[in-house]
């Protein structure tokens, strides 16, 4: 089965951190990625720009209005996510519990829907 | 045949073994009620087969095969009809369940993805047997509700993939914990009995047990397993006595002892003393030694309260929270260390942890009422008075409000 993982953390605390545990976590987040393609798992990933880059989209009767970030206030935003292949939900939580971002933040675990091909 | 008592005992391990060979919780439930159906047809004419399990299997498997076959979606069925032909039973049926099965079933509705509530309503469903209405009857909620709440959870294991697995060794105690916690669960809510239909909430006390025994012989190596059913039998041999015939609450101290179901008593000791023995006696198995102890004593006077104190200082220790300790304090006091007692609830009582539990108040007004200081024993008293939710406990708190000389609020 497929798991998007989905990384939750506070980047007011990140952004608070010093240069050298900024860069260590980078280094475990290495590791990681590295360790979890050597198991197979991995099928993609990746780290996102801070919610002051975010823009909103919607289309309101045909008209499209955009605007500066996301909703809701929140403690934790959203940072980044790794598309992971997992047998079942124990090794989905458990590739989530390896995560960095597990110890401070939080991690979302979202089965993919499986929806036919499209050519 | 007794057909009804033979239905309750084979039918968490068929179910069991058949949601692992059908790969569907509704299926294999729908299947083996058919296979049921059939067998209370079938058994009288042609006798009992010999191994009753096995064939409810076998049987309820063919219906699955039929009824897939029958279905509109026949060519998206094909795979599935191959599979389950191809592993389908002899006609002598050989018995395909292992204890594995029924533990695979206990751990997969009670993992932690799933809510408390809904862990609970499954567990009751599948394992259990309880209807819909009988377990929304328990929990007070309207059947919709509960059939939503089953549905909902049964979506949830298919859609995130849930496995039907018993955890690896790694996990294993963790998600122990969390079964454990949903079996004491329900014996809680059938023994509180404060509220709901009378009768079902008895009948969860009785599954509790029920529960905790079937996982017994499986978990032979797991002292808290015998703990936690040695707990539930002790606290439940009590339950003549803990009411009386106007339907109030009669504490420990006065129950009529005679009224305490001996049996269950005896057997809840022996699990009891084995679980401690074990060594790494836990939560429950500490516990269960602490009601073994009360169940000792023929008389309240003769309770061992040094003992139990000692027993609360370990539970304590290992498993710190206000309440343990509030227990503690109450059991050394009753241990004629009265003033002892006090002081660690005037400290727990200064932590503000417990504020507005009506227990701590009514633990520190007994003390006071011992010790003759009526006056201040009143002024507690009224204070847990004005915590009590619980009718009889109020009645109770008013008893004794009226014996240190003071007129009820």
């Amino acid at each position: 089965m497929k798991y998007l993982l989905l990384i939750y953390e506070s980047e007011a605390s990140f952004a608070g951190m010093s240069g050298d545990e900024q860069a260590k976590i980078f280094e475990e987040y290495m590791v990681y990625t590295k360790n979890i393609k050597k198991s197979g798992n991995y099928i993609g990933g990746e780290a996102l720009q801070a919610i002051s880059t975010a823009t909103t989209v919607r289309v309101k009767n045909g008209k499209t209005i955009s605007t500066d970030g996301p909703f809701a206030e929140t403690r934790e935003q959203l940072g980044g996510f790794y598309l992971v292949e997992a047998k079942d939900l124990d090794e989905a939580i458990k590739l989530a519990a390896g995560i960095p971002a597990s110890r401070n933040g939080s991690i979302e675990v979202r089965p993919i829907m499986p929806t036919p091909p499209i050519d | 045949m007794d057909f009804e008592r033979l239905y309750r005992e084979e039918r968490p391990r068929a179910l069991a073994t058949l949601i692992r060979l059908l790969r569907d919780f509704d299926l294999a439930e729908d299947m083996l009620q058919e296979a049921f159906a059939a067998a209370v047809e079938q058994w009288p004419l042609r006798g009992m087969p010999g191994n009753p399990c096995a064939w409810l299997v076998s049987t309820a498997r063919y219906k699955a095969i039929d009824r897939l076959r029958r279905d509109r979606n026949f060519a998206a069925k094909q795979a599935e009809i191959a599979y389950l032909s191809e592993t389908a039973a002899s006609p002598d049926p050989v018995d395909e369940t292992f204890p594995d099965d029924l533990l695979r079933l206990i751990f997969t509705c009670c993992h932690p993805a799933l809510s408390v509530e809904a862990q609970v309503a499954l567990t009751l469903k599948t394992l259990c047997g309880l209807s819909v209405e009988e377990i929304a009857r328990a929990f007070l909620v309207p059947p919709p509700t509960m059939a939503q709440r089953l549905v909902r959870a049964k979506g949830k294991i298919r859609a995130a993939g849930i496995p039907y697995e018993v955890p690896s060794a790694e996990g294993l105690s963790e998600r122990l914990d969390g079964v454990l916690r949903v079996v004491y669960l329900v014996f809680n809510e059938g023994y509180a009995a404060t509220s709901g239909d009378a009768l079902v909430r008895r009948e969860l006390c009785g599954e509790a047990i029920r529960l905790g025994r079937l996982m017994l012989p499986l978990l032979p190596r797991v002292s808290e397993v015998g703990g936690l059913v040695a707990l539930m039998l002790l606290q439940d041999s009590r339950r003549r006595a803990r009411v009386d015939a106007a339907g109030e609450l009669v504490t420990l101290e006065e129950q009529d002892r005679s009224l305490w179901d001996r049996g269950q008593i005896a057997e809840g000791e022996a699990l009891a003393e084995a679980a401690v023995r074990r060594g790494g006696a836990g939560f429950y198995a500490l516990q269960a030694a602490i009601a073994s102890l009360h169940a000792h004593a023929v008389r309240a006077e003769e309770t061992d309260w040094p003992q139990i104190a000692g027993l609360y200082a370990l539970l304590l220790r290992l498993h710190p929270s206000p309440v343990v300790a509030l227990n503690h304090a109450a059991a050394v006091a009753m241990g004629s260390k009265l003033d002892r007692g006090l002081r660690l609830i005037e400290e727990i009582e200064a932590s503000g942890s417990l504020s507005g539990y009506h227990l701590l108040p009514a633990a520190k007004a007994d003390i006071l009422r011992r010790l003759g200081r009526r006056a201040e024993a009143a002024e507690a008293y009224r204070r847990a008075l004005e915590l009590v939710t619980l009718e009889a406990e109020r009645r109770y708190l008013q008893r004794r409000l009226r014996e240190v000389g003071a007129a009820p609020p």
